[in-house]
């Protein structure tokens, strides 16, 4: 396979006609994962024996905590094509990927704080984990903001792929310095490699086609927003040059 | 058809209830700021045409 | 180098500058907050230590937007990057002039703030050690938000909120240090991670904010 075919995707045109074929079988095969999923975690799934029938929120808040680090691990891929390649489409799909990173975060920590409720008897609590995406959620909106600010595409894209490996840095150094600070109340990994420590298979099947639903949700999602922002983007370079003259 | 939650189902269903009116949302704003911005970008392009 | 910086100082104490502000701003913080939580002594002395870094960092923060800005506005930065030394010894010369007057002063005031909240004696010393470790970081990593948000107009509360999660680490580690000296426990784990997140930031940081302010500069 040649390696070289990718980056064809990185012309806009080419980028906008090749999603038009994929972006309706992407987002028909999301809506049916998220539907599969979630409607088997909700009815068909029996209750935990601690936990009651709050088990089934673990069909969202796993899946959604999940996209909202991956959706930060793929702006700092897409950051870094910008930097060393410098194809716009790579920024620009790092700025449709942030808003729908920061509300993967926000289902996660709400979703979190719904479930602790009952389960710890409080709403928050200053555990690692529960600290470590708040934080998260801070990081975005830090780059979501620098992004609105600044006026110039090519400048907001140097800086915010910029911010974001900085960023990236400190937000690693901020979870371990968090764990480090309070120990936790947060159970470990609901899916790991390790069978031992995984939740039980009956939770566990329905728990992946959610989480497939997520990943083809998030994709979707930022197809279409760089969709949008590449239009976005043309336009605003064709007005720009209407009015030079 | 709706499962027993027992005494936790305001907690399960408040948690589905905010997850998916969020998804919806991001969703919805998402597909309106694409026609939008394409609309727009017809027009403009439509209009250096004519000029140029 | 040296000329740069001693002109950033003298800049820095004459011109009605934020020298005395940070200041100004860290007691005014530290007299409030007996207002707010009650002046019973053992309260206070157990967040003695979190209430001294927070208010030193707050006053870094506030300062932030004067390392770059100034220049921004006059041109000179435009000077300092058509002259011969490099762009990250600008950045770290701005950063070394903030924190020499920001920084090091919070530093040196910090035990008599601690007599006004009855920090308790064997705290002063790694409260002071971690102060002074930790300052250097903040100072470093504020020059990059203010790069960030040189060429914006109301780039101020923008800084905070781009600058505020990057204080995260350091603010960790350095109050637990100081928590740690309070309570007469072993702290030579946060030390030295507070000691490598300074030593880190030196080093790097200045390439990212060098980076930019090129970007800016454009």
């Amino acid at each position: 396979m040649n390696l070289n075919r990718l980056w064809e995707y990185a012309n806009p045109k080419k980028f906008i006609e090749t999603t038009d074929r994929v972006l309706p079988a992407v987002s028909v095969l999301a809506v049916l994962c998220l539907v599969v999923g979630l409607a088997w975690g909700f009815f068909f799934t029996p209750d935990d024996y601690r936990q009651g029938s709050t088990v089934k929120i673990i069909y969202i808040h796993v899946p959604s905590a999940l996209m909202a680090i991956n959706a930060w691990l793929m702006m700092l891929v897409t950051s870094l094509v910008w930097i060393v390649r410098r194809h716009h489409v790579s920024a620009l799909a790092a700025r449709a990927a942030a808003p729908v990173g920061m509300v993967m975060t926000v289902i996660a920590l709400l979703t979190g704080a719904i479930w602790g409720q009952p389960m710890w008897g409080t709403w928050w609590a200053w555990d690692p984990r529960l600290t470590s995406f708040l934080i998260l959620f801070l990081f975005y909106l830090g780059y979501i903001a620098l992004w609105e600010a600044i006026e110039n595409d090519d400048t907001a894209a140097d800086l915010t792929s910029i911010l974001c490996l900085v960023g990236s840095v400190f937000a690693l150094l901020s979870r371990y310095a968090v764990n480090f600070w309070n120990q936790g109340l947060h159970q470990g990994a609901s899916l790991s490699l390790d069978k031992e420590e995984n939740v039980a298979d009956v939770f566990y099947y329905p728990l992946l086609v959610a989480i497939a639903g997520f990943v083809l949700l998030f994709v979707a999602l930022v197809l279409l927003r760089t969709r949008t922002e590449i239009r976005a983007r043309r336009m605003r370079a064709l007005l720009a040059r209407e009015r030079m003259g | 058809m709706m499962p027993d939650l027992g005494k936790y189902a305001e907690t399960v269903l408040s948690a589905y209830a905010v997850s998916l009116v969020l998804i919806v949302v991001l969703v919805l704003l998402s597909l309106r700021r694409g026609h939008k911005v394409k609309a727009q970008l017809e027009a403009v392009e439509k209009k250096v045409r004519k000029n140029g | 180098m040296i000329a740069l910086l001693l002109r950033d100082l003298r800049l820095a104490m004459r011109a009605g500058g934020g020298f005395g502000l940070g200041l100004a701003f860290f007691l005014i913080v530290v007299t409030l907050v007996p207002f707010g939580v009650g002046p019973q002594g053992g309260l206070l002395a157990t967040i003695a230590p979190g209430i001294l870094w927070l208010g030193a960092l707050l006053a870094c923060l506030l300062s932030l937007d004067r390392i770059l800005a100034l220049d921004w506005e006059d041109g000179s930065l435009d000077l300092l990057a058509t002259a011969p030394l490099p762009m990250e010894a600008v950045v770290s010369v701005k950063a070394l002039a903030h924190w020499l007057t920001t920084g090091l002063p919070l530093v040196l005031a910090t035990p008599v703030f601690g007599l006004l909240l009855s920090l308790p004696s064997k705290g002063y010393a790694p409260l002071l050690l971690s102060l002074l470790l930790g300052t250097p970081a903040l100072s470093v990593i504020g020059t990059f938000g203010a790069a960030l948000t040189v060429g914006l107009k109301r780039g101020g509360l923008l800084l905070s909120l781009l600058v505020l999660p990057l204080y995260v680490p350091t603010l960790i580690f350095g109050a637990e240090m100081a928590r740690r000296g309070v309570d007469g426990l072993d702290y030579s784990t946060p030390l030295l991670m507070v000691a490598g997140i300074t030593c880190g930031t030196i080093a790097l940081l200045p390439f990212a904010s060098a980076a930019v302010l090129r970007v800016n500069l454009r």
